[in-house]
């Protein structure tokens, strides 16, 4: 997880994404044919933007995570991740989250297998329980570790969680860009929809602005310091996510990216938690 | 015209004439200016948040931001639920809920919603945690199911006595909003919002009671309390003061023309209000009733002198210049030292209280100015009708109540003296209590459902941000410890009705991941075990549920929240001097730095901040008042001795409250210096006839005595009644810190009166004999005395 999720670039996959975010489309607004066209739009530039790196196979990053509270104050995390992209798009990818810091939860790791439309499946391990427990949660949409990042943003960027709507194009940061506006289709999402913009040039997620239920601008996500990898991949390596209803952000920085590292499936089980370290 | 004219006099005579003359350059110039002033009108808000009465440097309130900015707002909205058969866990009620919770989040500002239905149950199932709201669907929920979440709920110290009553009569949904505070209209959209909401519920649940209290309801009271007032109360009142002017002064075009007065004065005041940008809050709408009150002051002194004028002889014209010239001084000392004790205001901690004293003073010196220009010209211009000669058969009522005072100046100095000693004995016993929900009367609906409420759950919020040893410091087992023993202690105070602490979740997850055996419901011993759990913790809660609102971000510090129920500022204080004790004898040094804090800390303090701080403005404003009283009077020692007239009847106005009512809201703060002008008022008036009679007209002690009775009791009386029953109206206020401010001010007028009628020409008969009519005095032609 943390980092960008793969889904296959076949045709099929595309029409059968493509027919789900026209029904999803359909749920929020009377079809036309000028919204059908909207949507197909949106999902194309989402899908390019997915499909641009593709074939990592696998990947592990050290990330600092800094949260920063309305009255300015601020401390870290340190983490690290281990992601195992799969091919089939129905299902979700594995990922490992070992925690460094703070000291007193180091080498606690979350297994995670991600899934679609459905609740992941999440196991945790405590080292001071040396115990393996199976989160048993509905609840993707609450704050990662206090930050302002809750699990979904993290879990969710498969193209098929959500519909998809193309809404035109704008600058941003000098750069022209797409605006797409997203919706999510699985259950128990804190948010009614996202607005995502996507460069013309890399075709990479710049910034994507989260409204809560209401409909009300809750948080803003700004990807940075995008570098490219072996294989066309690219990585943003600084996230900034700014909550704008309690004023308090956090932000995320990724260094020393492996990819294809040889991970397998057989390390994204719950028995490795307790060898890990 | 009498000779002896002081420089004061020719002043007033010359400008009198003046104005006369030019009298529709007057009129046009007056509406000219009070068109432009009174366009900033359009600018004025009312304010709608609670924080607007302190101000930036309160200490409360500042620790209250810093506790906020660590955490998250905490204003809200609470809706308290009870069904018609006594009974909350029921697959009715508990739909309600379920249904008005969903809802919830859709009420603008808000980001937290809490209720029995979306709790976040945790349970252990083997090696699995499982965490999910505690009611699920609840139409269907079977009588087993019911019966399994009504002991989960009355067990949970994070719901029991907080989201449902112990005795499962009522229960609650809590929203927590944070509001961008951008524009004024947030709170009243969110306040809308929620009470449609509650409508809908009402209709769909019938029979269900469903109220709201909560901050945010707080500040919309204080809104709509301001907005009610304005609406009614300040109308009539208008009405009321103008009809029984009118019925004292006895004319129709004197009326019409303070009417204006009044309108004018006001507008300018609230026009300079409208262009500072300051919103309304409920206080500083009643400067229009203190400048309504000063301007009929003023000019019932200058029509009753110029109706007596014409009475014996003069023509219309000449009755205006001798009305201007007899009054200039006095009205001008009066507005001067009302101006200066509205000023005195700004020594307060509250901001609204600022705004009151500034209008105000801006509104009394322009009633002022209007009176000695605009009022002579308007009324040279309109028509009044000669009264008819004054009969000479016998003495007034008022050379016979001169008569009566000088004959018995002895029993009266110590008669007066003595109800004047006990009463100012008793200002001590005055208490203070600043519940912010008696703050309005039950016509409010926020009062009645907060008293509704209170039967059920407490309403009071007392914060702790308790502070832990460094980074992480919430883990260690030594905190958790000592933070579960600060828990019961403040369970254990009187009026707590529920804490919200860390350590009960810490005890319930520990049970969770010990396959939910009762043996292990105890805080975790190790610091990392503690710190994992609130991890796992974290890793399972939903949106909006989550911990950011009790964990500081580097968990360093956690929240522990008190709720009190109604209860008075000296409980408050007393919890609050408790657990100020707790923590200095029992916690570690680590620990020291932790503050109870709240919007309810801030109003316990309210009045005794604002008390101390207004004492020195008041002593600054009295001693400014005798100042200008010395110049005025051209006397030293009638300056000092005004001092005793001004002062007396302002605390003996509090001694008597004591007697009668004991407890007073902070609005006490405002009360002397409201009142302090309105006063001096009659001692100046009193005082310069007094003088004039020995210098004008050479009279000695006693014969200037009765020659002030002639000449301004009347007008004294009439206008003690007028501003008594306007301060008194006052009392009808949906506001209580309105209510007390006039009924106390009314009373303090009331008094000063009595004084100054009964008690100030025996002091000045008793042994300042020599004091005042000395030779430089009795010399009587000296117009002016440099030596006093």
């Amino acid at each position: 997880m943390l980092t960008k999720q793969h889904n296959t670039t076949s045709r099929t996959a595309i029409a059968a994404g493509l027919l789900i975010g026209l029904l999803a489309g359909l749920a929020f607004e009377p079809a036309s044919a000028q919204n059908s066209a909207a949507e197909e739009k949106g999902f194309q530039i989402a899908a390019r933007s997915d499909r641009s790196d593709t074939g990592f196979e696998s990947s592990e990053v050290n990330a600092v995570m800094t949260l920063t509270n309305s009255a300015g104050r601020t401390s870290t995390r340190e983490l690290y991740f281990k992601t195992l992209e799969r091919e089939n798009e129905d299902v979700g990818d594995k990922s490992l989250t070992v925690f460094e810091t703070p000291r007193d939860v180091q080498g606690t790791a979350l297994l995670s297998h991600a899934k679609i439309l459905e609740a992941d499946d999440q196991w945790l391990y405590l080292p001071a329980l040396k115990r393996v427990k199976r989160i048993s949660s509905a609840n993707k949409s609450g704050p990662f570790v206090g930050s302002e990042f809750a699990f979904e943003d993290f879990t969710s960027t498969e193209l098929n969680k959500y519909g998809y709507n193309y809404i035109g194009e704008d600058t941003f940061d000098g750069m022209t860009v797409d605006v797409v506006e997203r919706f999510p289709r699985y259950e128990n999402s804190g948010y009614t929809r996202q607005v995502s913009v996507v460069d013309q040039d890399i075709f990479q997620v710049r910034k994507i602005d989260f409204y809560d239920r209401k409909n009300s601008l809750l948080k803003t996500l700004t990807l940075s310091d995008y570098r490219e990898y072996e294989g066309g991949i690219w990585r943003a390596h600084l996230l900034t996510m700014e909550n704008h209803q309690t004023g308090k952000s956090t932000s995320i920085a990724y260094s020393d990216y492996k990819f294809k590292t040889g991970l397998a499936d057989n390390d994204f089980v719950k028995g490795v938690l307790r060898r890990i370290r | 015209m009498p000779k002896t004219m002081t420089a004061m006099d020719e002043f007033a005579v010359k400008l009198a004439n003046t104005v006369i003359q030019h009298r529709w350059l007057v009129i046009i110039a007056t509406l000219l200016v009070t068109f432009l002033v009174a366009s900033g009108t359009q600018h004025l808000k009312f304010s709608n948040n609670y924080r607007d009465f302190f101000s930036e440097a309160n200490p409360e309130l500042r620790a209250f931001e810093d506790l906020q900015s660590t955490y998250t707002k905490n204003d809200n909205i609470f809706f308290t639920i009870v069904p018609p058969d006594g009974e909350v866990i029921t697959n009715e009620t508990l739909s309600l809920v379920e249904e008005l919770t969903e809802q919830a989040w859709q009420i603008p500002y808000s980001i937290r919603v809490d209720s029995l239905t979306n709790f976040q149950h945790t349970e252990a199932e083997e090696d699995d945690l499982i965490v999910e709201n505690l009611v699920n669907g609840a139409d269907s929920l079977s009588t087993e199911q019911l019966a399994r979440v009504k002991s989960i709920a009355l067990s949970e110290p994070l719901l029991r006595n907080q989201i449902i009553s112990s005795d499962s009569r009522a229960t609650a949904v809590n929203v927590v909003v944070q509001y961008p505070e951008k524009s004024l209209d947030e709170v009243p959209e969110a306040v809308t919002f929620a009470r449609n909401l509650r409508d809908e519920m009402k209709a769909k649940y019938p029979n269900h009671e469903i109220r709201m209290i909560g901050v945010s309801m707080l500040n919309n009271a204080f809104q709509e309390a301001a907005m009610a007032d304005s609406m009614t109360l300040i109308p009539i009142m208008y009405v009321l003061l103008l009809v029984l002017m009118a019925v004292t002064v006895r004319t129709v075009s004197g009326t019409t023309v303070t009417v204006l007065m009044i309108g004018f004065a006001s507008a300018i005041g609230m026009g300079v209000l409208g262009f500072s940008g300051t919103p309304m809050d409920p206080m500083v709408l009643s400067a229009p009733t203190i400048i309504m009150t000063l301007a009929i002051a003023d000019s019932v002194h200058i029509l009753i002198t110029m109706r007596n004028s014409m009475k014996d002889g003069m023509t219309k014209r000449d009755a205006i210049v001798e009305a201007v010239r007899v009054n200039f001084l006095a009205v001008m000392v009066t507005s001067l030292t009302t101006a200066i004790g509205f000023l005195a205001l700004n020594f307060s901690d509250a901001p609204p209280f600022w705004h009151l004293g500034n209008v105000s003073a801006i509104g009394i010196v322009m009633a002022w100015i209007l009176s000695v220009t605009f009022l002579p010209a308007m009324m040279s211009w309109m028509p009044v009708r000669a009264p008819k000669p004054a009969k000479a058969n016998g003495q007034s009522a008022m050379a016979k109540l001169a008569d009566f005072v000088v004959g018995h100046h002895k029993k009266l100095f110590y008669g007066i003296g003595a109800i004047g000693v006990i009463l100012v004995a008793a200002v001590p016993r005055i208490e203070f209590n600043d519940q912010w929900t008696e703050y309005f009367d039950e016509s409010i609906e926020f009062r009645r459902d907060s008293d509704y409420s209170t039967q059920f759950f407490g309403f009071y919020p007392i914060e702790f941000s308790v502070q832990a040893n460094g980074e992480g410091g919430v883990s260690d087992p030594e905190f958790l410890q000592k933070m579960d023993e600060f828990t019961e202690f403040l369970r254990a105070q009187p009026n707590v009705t529920h804490v919200y602490s860390l350590s009960d979740i810490m005890k319930r997850l520990n049970r969770n991941l010990h396959s939910d055996d009762n043996e292990w419901y105890r805080l975790p011993d190790e610091r990392e075990l503690s710190a994992q759990y609130l991890l796992l913790y974290e890793l399972s809660l939903p949106y909006g549920l989550d911990l950011n609102d009790r964990v500081n971000i580097d968990k360093s510090a956690t929240r522990v929240t008190a709720t009190l129920t109604n209860t008075s500022t000296i409980a408050t204080k007393v919890f609050l001097d408790a657990a100020r004790g707790w923590i200095a004898e029992n916690a570690p040094e680590y620990m020291q730095t932790t503050v109870p804090t709240s919007a309810q800390v801030m109003f316990t303090y309210v009045a005794e901040r604002n008390v101390s701080s207004m004492i020195t403005g008041n002593v600054i404003a009295i001693i400014a008042i005798a100042l200008v009283m010395m110049v005025a009077l051209k006397s030293a020692r009638l300056g000092l001795l005004s001092i005793v007239p001004n002062g007396l009847p302002i605390l003996a106005a509090f001694g008597a409250w004591a007697l009668m009512v004991g407890t007073v809201g902070f609005s006490v703060a405002a009360v002397a210096s409201v009142s302090l002008g309105i006063v001096v008022d009659d001692t100046v008036h009193f005082l310069s006839k007094f003088v004039r009679g020995i210098r004008e007209k050479g009279y000695d002690a006693a014969g200037a005595i009765k020659y002030a009775f002639e000449m301004v009791g009347m007008a004294l009386i009439v206008n003690t009644v007028v501003l008594v029953i306007g301060f008194a109206y006052l009392a009808t206020s949906h506001f209580k810190i309105n209510a007390d401010l006039g009924l106390l001010t009314a009373l303090a007028i009331g008094l000063a009166l009595l004084f100054d009628f009964l008690f100030l020409p025996a002091l000045m008969l008793m042994g300042a004999d020599k004091l005042f009519t000395g030779k430089t005095l009795e010399g009587g032609t000296d117009n002016v005395d440099q030596t006093a």
